[in-house]
């Protein structure tokens, strides 16, 4: 017989599991962690390589020569910029005319929920200039996009002079077999958005834009530009984009790949790379250059313009030149040849990237690792939650043993109502649906009602929501009739068990540093809690291992990596900002990380808090 | 006396002049063909193959300068690089990087192009089975006197060679082809030539007669391309193809070079790989195998000694001509 079919070794396995249940959870949880923290260990990496033959064994001598002409470039920007006070459309899309491109201008305006106080912006209403050049001799069927912001003050005006300098030289070869499209975009990611949204002729954040005079066929790839200085010493590579998406590792390649062969310093996450990966120095050093990644990607923000043209499926990356304390410094002359040699190999291209990995973690430029090999970590983690499940299943079917008062206990074996468990569950999203909701609506309210501004009382409405939250249980019994039966609380804890898994799973496999880090965090809150368990201590976990204390963790921690640690003042008020930028973030491009903790999570959560306190 | 002895040197003389003649024109006929063709193919498209279209044309162009018309050449070509977007020298196809040889000229005359380079085209231009409506540049016209290059180039391996990115050639199929061209009486003999990465594989199933093969790697070798052109940005040409390039500009039509020296063309000193050749299906002494036999198109006449009647066929044309007129 077989080995489930077979009673008796059906039951030997099944008391093997309710046995060693709570040790095999807990080697589960550390195993994952320890795979986790073993995949920056260099030996358990592979080198980067480039998978595309058509950028593979091309290879062409630079001859970009004007450099210098881009900067000069850059500072009349500048100039014009200061005289307008903003954009200067009529310099630049001049400017782009007399360089031979096609150049249109697109405007859009945008109300923001509630002011941005981070940049400064309530109402946002701007212009996009773009320019494309043609290829001479092929169909208009392909582009390519090469963007610089225009931010206001001082910022990226080198980024810009060298994006005119390019499209000049471009503009003079013939063997372009695409378009390209220069593009300078005003207030960022904003701009940006309204672009790309008129583009391809959709609109999805309720944003006002005028429609695009001109177009260049399908986008294949894109590079946005960040270049505050005249000299730099690195380049660093930004690769996260919106909701954790990132671009193919190939344009990644391609970018190291010239670095090497031109010989410019680069960089990922700002941090240089190491050969030393056997001392414990070196793996630290990994080890925090791939957290920064993790934590980057969870947050779900696009960290560079580049981060919405990857909903499009369009591979983008974004290219910062930093100036540091470094001696050899790099001039414009060497940035414009390396973006001159991306292009070139990137116009080899016969179809949109996909040869190499789109799901990977770098713990340094040159190595990877994908999605095959650190998906095990998170697995072992989920392991633990149909663990339990399969113990909690295991106990609402064995009939309980026979006491003296028989029939008091045939009539707790009774199935619980289904109001019982559905109250909770339904309790629980209605307060999700109001933390995602209500902020926004009852922020003026808020104003009038307390001496805070618009953007604070949007975020504390939200935290207020969310420890209301915390009040729920006792109110929901009241709702009940009588206590919770023994059984009512095992059949709400499996269904929250099995729903926190397959909603950990649907992260993971879209984002994985999220349901990595939602992972850690309430896997073992969801795996220990009973309603036996000592309550005052419990209730105190349960609240540092809920998704808003995990995000101001998170946010100390990240400070941490970047080696710019926080007090705790500004660490709070950075919490607060990050709250406020991720709702404006779901609202401004469709990220749904707030949505998803909001909806989903949170309501999770409340179960596993309504279990602790189900008497 | 003095008479006779004259009239005997003299008789000597023709006697031995004619025998020498005999001899010469013996030797002139020893290959037995009187015609040749060429089928040269590409197999590989996209801007960074540019090495196997440059391979095929030099080839082509070794072989009309040795004198075998466009008539008689099958050019297949899978993809265009000169008029390619991504070529910065528009309408050209160069073979050295300097850019001193442009193989594609003003003359090219290609046959089958782009997406009609197939398997199943290739394979019936060798076995003749086209549609009536197939015209004649697109067919290989030999028969049973003819000399036959064939040059292959391209993406293979242990077996195979891919055509078009999309599908493949098995060495099989290939062997059959041969077979069936040989009970066909379509070619007096063959050369076979192959530039790819295991290229050695091709010729291994082969069993007709009168079949020489050379490739440029031996199998789990891989063919090397020779050097990239930094401002066209692809690699030229592949070392084979190259440095028998440079061995066929030295032939021209009169050369006595034999097939010897043609498979010590690229030792392994300059190639990386080792090429192969293979000599057992061929009826003759490779060393009296001249390169022009292959290469070039020397028109050979047939003398015959016997007297012909003529007089019946003409009558039957005249009868036609009455019938039509």
């Amino acid at each position: 017989m077989g080995l489930l079919s077979d009673p008796n070794r059906r039951r030997a396995l099944i008391s093997m599991l309710t046995r060693l249940n709570a040790p095999i959870c807990v080697v589960c949880y550390f195993a994952g962690v320890a795979w986790f923290m073993g995949l920056a260990f260099e030996p358990f990496t592979l080198r980067t390589y480039m998978s595309e033959n058509a950028m593979g064994s091309t290879m062409v001598e630079e001859r970009f020569p004007a450099g210098e002409r881009a900067l000069a470039t850059g500072r009349e920007f500048a100039a014009h910029k200061k005289k307008v006070g903003g954009m200067p459309v009529d310099w630049l899309v001049k400017n782009m005319q007399d360089r031979g491109l096609e150049v249109f201008t697109q405007s859009f305006s945008r109300t923001l929920p509630f002011p941005d106080e981070n940049k400064e912006r309530y109402i946002v209403k701007g212009t996009n200039v773009y320019g494309i050049l043609r290829a001479p001799r092929a169909p208009r069927t392909e582009a390519l996009v090469l963007s610089a912001p225009c931010s206001p003050g001082d910022g990226n005006n080198q980024a810009v002079g060298l994006l005119l300098g390019l499209a000049q030289y471009f503009r003079n070869q013939i063997y372009w077999a695409k378009d390209i499209i220069f593009l300078v975009n005003e207030h960022d990611l904003i701009g940006m958005q309204a672009w790309l949204e008129g583009y391809h002729h959709t609109n999805t954040t309720g944003m006002s834009w005028s429609p695009l005079q001109g177009r260049g066929g399908s986008i294949q790839a894109a590079l946005s530009l960040e270049l505050s200085s005249d000299v730099i010493t690195s380049l660093d590579l930004v690769l996260e984009g919106l909701n954790g998406q990132l671009p193919n590792l190939d344009l990644a390649n391609l970018f190291y790949a010239f670095c090497q062969k031109i010989g410019v310093l680069c960089t990922i996450q700002g941090k240089l790379q190491r050969n030393d990966w056997d001392s414990v120095s070196g793996y630290n050093h990994a080890v925090q250059t791939m957290m920064l990644m993790v934590m980057k990607q969870a947050s779900g923000r696009p960290w560079g313009d580049h981060g919405l043209f990857l909903r499009y499926h369009i591979e983008a990356a974004t290219i910062k030149g930093v100036n540091s304390f470094r001696q050899y410094k790099t001039d414009a002359t060497t940035i414009g040849r390396l973006l001159e040699g991306m292009y070139r190999k990137l116009n080899n291209l016969l179809e949109r990237l996909h040869q190499s990995y789109f799901f990977y973690l770098m713990p340094s430029l040159s190595h990877f690792v994908s999605i095959g090999y650190y998906m095990p970590a998170f697995g072992l983690l989920a392991v633990i939650l149909l663990l339990r499940a399969l113990d909690l299943w295991v106990q609402l079917n064995t009939p309980p043993s026979t006491t003296e008062d028989g029939v008091a206990d045939i009539d707790q074996q009774s199935s619980p109502g289904v109001l019982s468990v559905l109250t909770p569950l339904v309790i629980s999203h209605l307060t999700g649906v109001a933390l995602y909701a209500l902020p926004i609506r009852f922020q003026e309210t808020a104003v009038e009602h307390f001496p805070v501004s618009e953007t604070e009382a949007v975020v504390l409405t939200a935290i207020a929501i969310y420890t209301a939250g915390l009040a729920l249980p006792h109110n929901t019994h009241r709702l009940l009739s009588g206590e919770g039966t023994e059984q009512g609380w095992r059949v709400l804890k499996l269904v929250a068990v099995l729903y926190l898994a397959v909603l950990l799973g649907c992260t993971a496999l879209i984002n994985f540093s999220l349901g990595f880090i939602l992972a850690l965090t309430l896997v073992p809150l969801a795996a220990f809690v009973t309603p036996h368990v000592p309550k005052v201590l419990s209730a105190f976990i349960l609240v540092i291992l809920s998704p808003a204390c995990t995000l101001l963790f998170s946010v100390f921690f990240f400070q941490e990596l970047q080696d710019m640690p926080v007090s705790f003042q500004d660490g709070w008020l950075l919490y607060l900002s990050v709250i406020s930028q991720g709702i404006l973030d779901h609202s401004l491009y469709g990220s749904l990380v707030y949505p998803l903790i909001a909806l989903l999570v949170y309501p999770c959560w409340l179960l596993f808090w309504n279990i602790l306190f189900w008497k | 006396m003095k008479i006779l002895t004259l009239l005997g040197l003299f008789s000597a003389c023709f006697l031995a002049n004619s025998i020498n003649i005999e001899n010469s024109a013996g030797q002139f006929f020893s290959s037995g063909h009187t015609n040749n063709w060429a089928v040269l193919v590409c197999t590989s498209r996209f801007w960074f193959n540019y090495r196997h279209v440059a391979n095929t044309l030099s080839v082509y162009r070794s072989v009309k300068r040795l004198g075998i018309p466009d008539s008689h050449i099958v050019l297949m070509l899978a993809d265009d690089m000169a008029c390619n977007h991504r070529n910065p020298k528009p309408a050209t196809v160069f073979s050295h990087k300097n850019m001193e040889l442009n193989v594609y000229g003003d003359d090219v005359e290609v046959d089958y192009r782009g997406y009609e380079v197939t398997v199943e085209n290739f394979l019936r231009v060798l076995t003749g089975r086209l549609p009536p409506s197939t015209p004649r540049s697109k067919r290989l016209l030999s028969d049973d006197r003819s000399n036959i290059l064939i040059y292959l180039t391209g993406h293979g391996g242990n077996g195979f060679l891919k055509f078009q990115d999309s599908e493949e050639i098995s060495n099989v199929e290939l062997a059959d082809a041969f077979e069936q061209m040989w009970q066909k009486r379509r070619y007096n003999e063959l050369l076979f030539i192959i530039d790819t990465c295991q290229g050695a594989s091709m010729y291994e199933r082969f069993y007709s007669p009168n079949i020489m093969a050379l490739a440029s790697s031996q199998v789990g070798e891989d063919s090397l391309s020779h050097q990239p052109d930094l401002a066209i940005g692809v690699h030229l040409m592949d070392r084979y193809t190259f440095y028998m390039l440079e061995f066929l500009e030295d032939i021209h039509p009169a050369s006595k070079t034999n097939m010897n020296d043609l498979f010590k063309v690229c030792p392994k000193s300059q190639c990386v790989s080792t090429p192969g050749h293979r000599t057992d299906l061929f009826l003759r002494d490779p060393g009296s195998v001249l390169i022009t036999d292959f290469f070039g198109s020397v028109r050979k006449v047939e003398l015959t000694m016997d007297a012909i009647n003529l007089t019946d066929p003409i009558k039957q044309m005249e009868e036609k001509e009455k019938r039509s007129s």
